[in-house]
């Protein structure tokens, strides 16, 4: 009997292991067969292809990352507030009222959302219901490379949408359709689009390569190459310098893949001029850095022949210049760019699927993905990592501060100076410098990455502000009854 | 009691067999070898597999001779010791992404590096105990085995 009880016992251990056995063999059987990467095309992708939906059918995993983008995600210094409703920035920190009293950024400034957001976020924003805007907006926050290119034909421009975007009949139409859709009132030209950024905007449709589309980038890292300012993060532009110069730079002709995977961000992550009073432009002639942009602000003539500012400050009547959000400027300032690390590799970085590598399509905050974002290169533990992020964040963040605060300064004292019957003689000298300093502060401000993206760089571009509004504020007070 | 022994021994047969296969199925015998590409047999190294490729050392080193200490009873040991680990991990995928080195494998490593080189580095080691932590030698050449990022 007792035999009996433990050759079952045997039999049964026996059978188990059995199973055991082929569950191993069958999960080997699966990370076998997803070994093999098979794509299988499913919807036939054209220029005319503008739904992300419809490209997902061919690439499932990386349009499962894109649509992510509506998800709400938030750091200590970027996003913030709640699903719906965004952080107020005015509130959080009301020397912005202030700082940009007469303009549009004084009704309505928000934290940021996801890209998903970036056309309902555009057209519901007071900036835009409240003050009437152009279609150049449109150039950053909608898929726009079909509307550019109907207005295209619609207004002369030769060929058909059938021509890839990169032939010479897609480049003349885009670039038509652009200034035609550009100088539009915004509430008309918002109807001849429907989606945020798409695939389109950075995928050629044949092939997925890389592509830039966005006219303003085309034509301002042209410009940029053109100028004497060093680039060594962008190697095919160094290149093409040394070459005969005879065409313009093009970098969907002459970028690697490495610089592109920078550039499709930059075609919008960069400061630029989208107002009514010149087509939408990257001031990049004189170079990326904050004082190369403002030399050519400087210099650049209105229509009208006056030279260039964003707004006449309510308080002061300081020209001053407002900066959008230059990412692909300050980043190009900075440790990253330099050792040839792109946007892509820390906002979009690799990650496994099975036994697929692919680039993670929802782009967010490398915070919130610090294992695929930093360690693969920096070996250290998330916390230490996440620590030196905070280190410089706050350090930037406590300068930055400073910098508003003596703006604010410099502009109360010039009031003061008006309200006792300054000239407008007298004024000049506090008023420039208020737009020097301003533009400096802003710079900052507006920059996405809270100093990170170029440290050292932005510590010195808000000491320069901060000197700036001093010594502005020191004229000011020169102007004060009794002195 | 002789049928019942007969089937013990037919179960126990079975159960030998698909256990065999399903060790030649997943090319169990290549882990006995020093051939770089066992290693990408699971595709979880296949980067680091990529980046040997361009590496300096490509040509004079194969994964084991980096990571796999030279004396006999330390291959065989850490051998198993990795293939257990490796094998649980690829199963359960439950593993930290990016893959990191972990204490043991990089003292290993540290040692290899040091077991070539060490007419380079006698004198940086010579009159004290060397502590890995401090003289990790990837700690600054770390784009020697796998190409640079």
């Amino acid at each position: 009997m007792k035999k009996l009880v433990g050759y079952a016992l045997l039999m049964s251990l026996s059978a188990i292991a059995a199973v055991g056995v082929m569950l191993l063999k069958e999960s080997i059987a699966t990370h076998k067969a997803e070994g093999r990467q098979i794509a299988f095309p499913l919807a036939n992708l054209t220029e005319q292809t503008l739904n992300p939906a419809e490209w997902g059918k061919n690439f499932p995993r990386q349009y499962d990352g894109y649509r992510r983008t509506s998800e709400h995600t938030g750091t200590r210094y970027g996003g913030g507030g709640s699903e719906s409703f965004s952080t107020d920035k005015l509130t959080q920190d009301p020397r912005l009222l202030t700082l940009f009293n007469g303009y549009a950024f004084a009704l309505d400034y928000r934290a940021r959302r996801g890209h998903a957001y970036m056309l309902e976020d555009q057209r519901t924003t007071k900036r835009v219901t409240q003050r009437p805007q152009t279609g150049a907006c449109l150039h950053c926050h909608a898929a726009n490379t079909l509307a550019y290119r109907k207005s295209g034909l619609e207004n002369g421009a030769p060929g058909t949408l059938e021509e890839p975007l990169n032939s010479a009949n897609g480049k003349t139409q885009l670039m038509k359709g652009f200034e035609i859709v550009s100088a539009m009132p915004y509430s008309n030209a918002t109807k001849r689009v429907e989606h945020p950024v798409a695939c389109i905007d950075c995928h050629d449709p044949e092939s997925m390569q890389l592509r830039v589309t966005r006219p303003g980038f085309l034509s301002g890292i042209a410009r940029l190459a053109e100028s004497q300012e060093p680039v060594p993060h962008l190697p095919s532009v160094e290149k093409w310098r040394s070459g005969d110069k005879k065409e313009s730079y093009d970098p969907n002709q002459l970028a690697s893949r490495q610089e592109m995977r920078s550039f499709v961000c930059g075609q919008c992550h960069t400061e630029y001029y989208c107002g009514p009073k010149a087509t939408l432009f990257f001031p990049w002639n004189n170079g990326l850095k904050v004082e190369a942009i403002e030399s050519y602000y400087d210099t650049y003539k209105f229509k009208d022949g006056h030279r260039f500012f964003d707004w006449k400050h309510a308080d002061t009547g300081a020209e001053i210049l407002k900066a959008q959000h230059p990412e692909f400027e300050l980043w190009s300032q900075g440790v990253h760019a330099r050792s040839g690390v792109a946007c892509a590799d820390c906002h979009m970085p690799y990650k496994r699927e099975g036994a697929i590598k692919i680039s993670d399509h929802w782009i967010r905050s490398p915070l919130l993905n610090i294992n695929n974002a930093c360690q693969v290169c920096h070996h250290f533990p998330e916390s230490e990592l996440k620590t030196r992020v905070d280190i410089i964040q706050d350090r930037n963040h406590g300068l930055l501060l400073r910098a508003e605060d003596a703006t604010v300064a410099l502009i109360k004292a010039t009031s003061t100076a008006i309200k006792a019957g300054a000239t407008e003689a007298q004024l000049e000298t506090a008023r420039e410098f208020q737009r020097k300093a301003q533009w400096r502060t802003d710079f900052v401000n507006a920059e996405n990455s809270m100093g990170f993206h170029a440290p050292q760089e932005t510590a010195r571009i808000l000491g320069e502000a901060i000197d700036y509004a001093r010594q502005g504020e020191l004229e000011a007070e020169k102007l004060r009854p009794g002195k | 009691m002789v049928w019942l022994e007969r089937i013990l021994a037919v179960v126990i047969g079975i159960t030998a067999g698909i256990g065999g296969y399903t060790f030649f199925y997943a090319r169990g015998l290549s882990y006995l070898s020093s051939d770089p590409k066992a290693c990408v047999n699971c595709h979880i190294m296949r980067e680091q597999y990529d980046g040997w490729q361009k590496a300096s050392h490509h040509g004079v080193a194969t994964c084991n001779d980096c990571h796999v200490p030279h004396d006999f009873a330390g291959k065989w040991m850490t051998k198993a010791l990795n293939g257990y680990h490796h094998s649980k991990a690829f199963t359960l995928l439950d593993f930290h992404e990016p893959i990191q080195i972990k204490p043991g494998n990089a003292a290993i490593l540290n040692a290899n590096c040091r077991y070539c080189h060490k007419d380079y580095v006698r004198e940086i080691t010579a009159h004290r105990v060397v502590n890995d932590e401090e003289l990790y030698c990837v700690r600054c050449h770390d784009g020697v085995g796998h190409g640079s990022r």
